[in-house]
């Protein structure tokens, strides 16, 4: 049995995580489906957004904020942090602009989350 | 200029009580803003987990604010960046400058969302040298988020504020090394959710009931040392640990910054340092309104947007009722292992379908914990409430039929937080 702190939402719901015998698992402790499967992913793979910002050329700011468009497997961070690091955005941005369509070869995007003029 | 409604603050208590003050039929509002930008903290939040409350998604802190900003500029509310609120007077007098000059405005209502601030290295007195690279950890926040800079490369975090996890995390990915989050209490003080995500995905270790006794370092920081602390946070001799580092981050604290507040004469509390408030968020001086992190510190911008939009609805009420008071208020106290309480005044006759009480608790709640409100010896309501702790803020909400038998003359109503079993009474 493992005990993790759901992470989905700021309840922080005490989750455990139990192997049923049928090679699934039984979630107890969470509030919501989200929870369920936060749990499952987490002793099976566990993935998390990710969250940084990249360099702007011409805008109003020198730095856009960005995010995954879903949640990436965690052993791929540090290479997406890697591809993040590479890019230059240039104004105007939008949010939700695509930044780097498949980040780290995880079929999640990288999208922009700040309006820069 | 005279307005219906100035708010003070465009961070996302005022986006979001100037626009449900549009909501609710205002139509001269103005939001003055000191930065050159609409969103306040948020624009440098750049992680997730914003507005899953509100939006029923999970969005980062630009994109929540993006949100706030569009539903504020899509009405007629003016805005005034780059613009400094000097004095606010009990007469909503609000006294401005900025590049165009010195401007008195006047308004029929003023909301107050200034946010907070941070504490820093003098109010916990750390002892040593006054070398570069000592940041409060949203400092360290805005250097790397918004203007692009590294910050540090070997770092020490004193204090275990959501804020401090978040930065550790955040200057691990972008390369530094995170030598250890640093706190006195026996728990972290963010959120549990933060010291999973950030601290135990990072490695970074978390050392508990220890503090940063000195800092050592010419120009740059070279040093801190760390000690342990007993239960009464006295340092406890021959425990100290030294930390080859060139930064370190302070998470100790928020203070609500009421500056203005005081000079428009406005009672504050002393146990949320934020101003005294009734139910719809009014204050003392009567159309002065009090929401989010100026009011109390808050851990969910989902909830200063909640408490945003009544106290715009309020001031709404306030301009197009003529200021009518409600009757005798109902005082609100905290009671056993309950810090304080928002509001702390409540007038019954003027309640729509809840009272709604803020609150945190003082101590570390299990399974079976319940949070009791009573009134005398009689209980009026009692919610079932698992793992509280004063780093989460709660909530309740008590059915104004529950508060049918209340008389504001029979003494406060008491909120009380009581383990499995405990309560008396309850």
């Amino acid at each position: 049995m493992r005990e993790v702190i759901c992470i989905v939402c700021p309840k922080g719901c005490h989750l455990k995580i139990e192997e049923n015998g049928e090679g699934g698992y039984n979630v107890s402790g969470a509030s919501c489906e989200r929870g369920i499967d936060y749990g499952i992913n987490e002793v099976t793979n566990p993935v998390r957004v990710l969250t940084s910002t990249v360099k702007v050329e011409g805008g109003s700011l020198v730095r856009c904020p960005v995010r995954t468009d879903g949640s990436v497997p965690k052993e791929k961070i540090f290479a997406c942090m890697e591809e993040i690091n590479n890019v230059t955005l240039s104004a105007p941005i939008e949010v939700g602009d695509v930044v780097i369509e498949d980040i780290a070869g995880t079929g999640v995007a990288l999208i922009a989350t700040r309006c820069i003029s | 200029m005279n307005y219906d409604a100035i708010v003070i603050g465009g961070g996302p208590a005022g986006l979001a009580a100037a626009r449900s003050a549009w909501e609710n039929g205002l139509r001269s509002i103005l939001i003055i803003e000191r930065d050159k930008y609409l969103g306040g903290i948020l624009n440098q939040c750049i992680h997730n987990g914003f507005g899953l409350h509100h939006f029923k998604e999970e969005l980062s802190g630009p994109e929540y604010a993006d949100r706030f900003i569009k539903l504020v500029k899509e009405t007629g509310i003016e805005v005034m960046t780059d613009t400094m609120v000097l004095d606010v007077t009990p007469e909503h007098d609000v006294y401005v400058s900025n590049s165009k000059g010195f401007e008195v405005l006047h308004a029929k209502s003023v909301i107050l969302a200034m946010g907070c601030r941070e504490r820093t290295r003098d109010s916990v007195g750390i002892a040593g040298t006054r070398p570069a690279g000592v940041y409060t950890a949203g400092s360290a926040q805005l250097y790397m988020n918004i203007m692009g800079y590294s910050v540090g490369k070997r770092v020490v975090v004193r204090g275990t504020g959501d804020i401090g996890l978040i930065m550790a995390r955040r200057m691990k990915l972008e390369g530094a090394e995170v030598l250890a989050c640093i706190g006195a209490s026996d728990h972290a003080d963010g959120l549990a959710r933060n010291v999973n995500q950030c601290l135990e995905d990072y490695d970074i270790p978390l050392l508990l009931r220890h503090t940063i006794t000195e800092i050592r370092g010419k120009d740059r920081v070279e040093q801190v040392v760390a000690m342990q602390v007993d239960e009464h946070r006295n340092v406890i001799p021959g425990t100290e640990k030294v930390f080859d580092c060139d930064t370190l981050l302070l998470s100790i604290g928020l203070i609500p910054e009421n500056e203005l507040s005081k000079k428009a004469g406005i009672p504050l509390d002393k146990r949320t340092s934020g101003a005294v408030v009734y139910e719809n968020n009014e204050t003392m001086v009567p159309g002065v309104f009090a929401c989010g992190n100026v009011l109390h510190v808050h851990d969910l911008v989902d909830f200063v947007t909640e408490e945003s939009i009544r106290a715009g609805k309020s001031a709404a009420e306030y301009v197009l009722g003529g200021g009518k008071q409600g009757g005798k208020p109902l005082q609100i106290a905290n009671g056993e292992n309950v810090k304080y309480t928002v509001p702390m005044m409540a007038h019954l006759d003027k309640l729509e379908k809840n009272l709604e009480i803020f609150f945190r608790v003082t101590k570390v709640f299990g399974e079976g914990s319940r949070i009791v409100v009573t009134q005398g010896d009689k209980q009026i309501a009692s919610f079932k409430r698992p793992y509280m702790i004063s780093s989460k803020m709660e909530k309740i909400k008590i059915p104004v039929k529950l508060l049918a038998g209340v008389d504001p003359a029979c003494g406060p109503l008491v909120v009380s937080a009581v383990e499995e079993g405990g309560g008396g009474n309850a």
